[in-house]
């Protein structure tokens, strides 16, 4: 129990033997599982908005219609999936009990950029399951609590880690979410108008991508909305996001 | 051939004892009181950075007294069994019993194995879910673990002080009114001025991480 340890918890599994991993036999072929589709995040002037719609899709079939996409990785920061649902959400919460448990252990929350760099190299641990048709690309965005600025971060499959400076979106819909955001983005966006593009830009996403699910107001489901702001990570509430939801398919339509 | 000394086994125990009563005399003392919103936990520490009081999980605190980097260690092993339970199991399943329980082996295994015992005490406050009753535990030197109501006090001076703010009852009240009435109790105990506090809370109106540091200034304006 009182052996020296590292900050890092992912060691404290491996030291125990239980890293998640995943074995295949060589002629394994891909399995259809839950793919989790479309996350957004855009930039504005007091930090970042996060949307995701609530579908995972299996081949053709619609597998969930309410699963999470968007989670609170730390108190300034956000994390959001893309792809395989079940080792997304593992990434998930191995991810958000690493931050936590650095933060624990060491006084002091991770930079920004630390947290970012670290989520890039998880991904990049699951490079051999890509083969396998399993991908994983997340997205990520905080609040930069030394500059007082927002940010996000885009990956891709081989845990590849950039910048954006203005949005970002990855899963099945995110060409045309990032279609609609280049058209509206603006530098000074408030919050009120960051929310208002982010769910226009989910709801026109899922008008043309069959495994975008859109809002659907008659059954509420509602897509997950967020900020991350000098306050902190925030969820916004059911009621607004349902009048955010009804303005975009109004407009949108 | 030689034989070794024969040392009786009440001889040891009782040197080993009195050894590591001695450093934890030394060590300042902290306290958890119970308030209308949550726990409070107040210890004497000069220092800003070098911290008594940490957080351990979301309802979990953790307090030590004694030589620092023996209650570090305890403390790293504890946040250790608390991220690996709540990360295999659920958050929920993270609960200060199992945690008191844990350090009391490792304290009472080193009290009689180890060449010299830990010189520290522990304490574990559990904030109650939904208005259960919240847990306090102490740990001492020699892994003895007790359960305490509402007041619960480690270090030097402790019996003192426990007793001092238990009074004939004890009813919560609020956060200012209970920073004041535990520094008083310290004032009071150890009648001297105090060399700087350190302040921390589990607060009960926050969602899920309910440990929050007091900064120096939260503690001063509470006792002006």
């Amino acid at each position: 129990m009182i052996d020296r340890p590292t900050s890092s918890f992912t060691d404290l599994l491996g030291s125990l033997g239980l890293e998640p991993t995943w074995n295949f036999p060589e002629a394994g072929r891909a399995v259809d599982v839950p793919v989790a589709t479309t996350v957004l995040a855009l930039r504005f002037t007091d930090g970042v908005v996060m949307v995701g719609d609530r579908q995972a899709t299996e081949g053709h079939l619609v597998a969930h219609r309410h699963i999470r996409k968007v989670f609170e990785a730390d108190r300034f920061s956000a994390v959001a999936i893309s792809g395989t649902a079940g080792i997304a959400i593992d990434l998930v919460r191995l991810f958000q009990t690493e931050l936590e448990h650095y933060e624990k252990l060491e006084d002091t929350r991770l930079s920004l950029e630390g947290k970012a760099t670290y989520l890039g190299r998880m991904v990049r641990q699951q490079l051999s399951l890509v083969f396998q048709g399993l991908v994983v690309v997340p997205l990520f965005a905080g609040y930069d609590e030394g500059e007082g600025v927002g940010r996000l971060y885009t990956f891709d499959v081989v845990g590849g880690r950039y910048e954006e400076r203005e949005y970002g979106a990855t899963g099945s819909g995110s060409r045309d979410a990032k279609a609609y955001l280049r058209s509206a983005f603006a530098a000074d966006l408030d919050e009120g108008a960051a929310l208002e593009l982010g769910v226009r830009a989910l709801v026109s996403a899922a008008e043309v991508d069959t495994a975008t699910g859109g809002p659907d107001l008659a059954r509420g489901i509602l897509p997950n909305v967020v900020t991350v702001t000098e306050r902190g990570f925030e969820e916004i509430d059911e009621e607004r996001v349902h009048e955010l939801a009804a303005a975009a398919l109004d407009a949108i339509r | 051939m030689s034989l070794p000394f024969y040392v009786p086994p009440e001889q040891l125990v009782k040197d080993r004892a009195e050894f590591a009563r001695k450093g934890i005399a030394r060590g300042r003392a902290i306290v958890a009181i119970e308030y209308d919103q949550g726990i409070l936990v107040l210890a004497e520490n000069p220092s800003d950075t070098l911290h008594k009081i940490s957080e351990i999980y979301d309802r979990v605190a953790f307090a030590g007294v004694g030589k620092f980097n023996e209650f570090e260690s305890l403390r790293v092993a504890g946040t250790r069994h608390a991220d690996l339970r709540g990360y295999l199991y659920s958050r929920s399943d993270v609960n200060a019993k199992s945690l008191a329980n844990a350090f009391s082996q490792t304290l009472g295994n080193i009290f009689t194995h180890e060449v010299k015992p830990y010189e520290v005490e522990i304490l574990v406050a559990e904030l109650g879910l939904n208005g259960d009753p919240n847990h306090l535990y102490r740990v001492t030197y020699d892994g003895t673990l007790s359960d305490e109501r509402y007041v619960c006090a480690i270090g030097g001076q402790a019996e003192a002080l426990d007793e001092s703010l238990r009074g004939s009852s004890f009813s919560p009240q609020p956060l200012a009114a209970t920073v004041r009435r535990a520094a008083g109790a310290f004032t009071q105990v150890l009648d001297r001025d105090v060399d700087g506090w350190e302040a921390a809370v589990l607060d009960a109106t926050e969602r899920r991480r309910t440990f929050r540091r007091l900064s120096e200034p939260d503690v001063t304006a509470a006792l002006s």
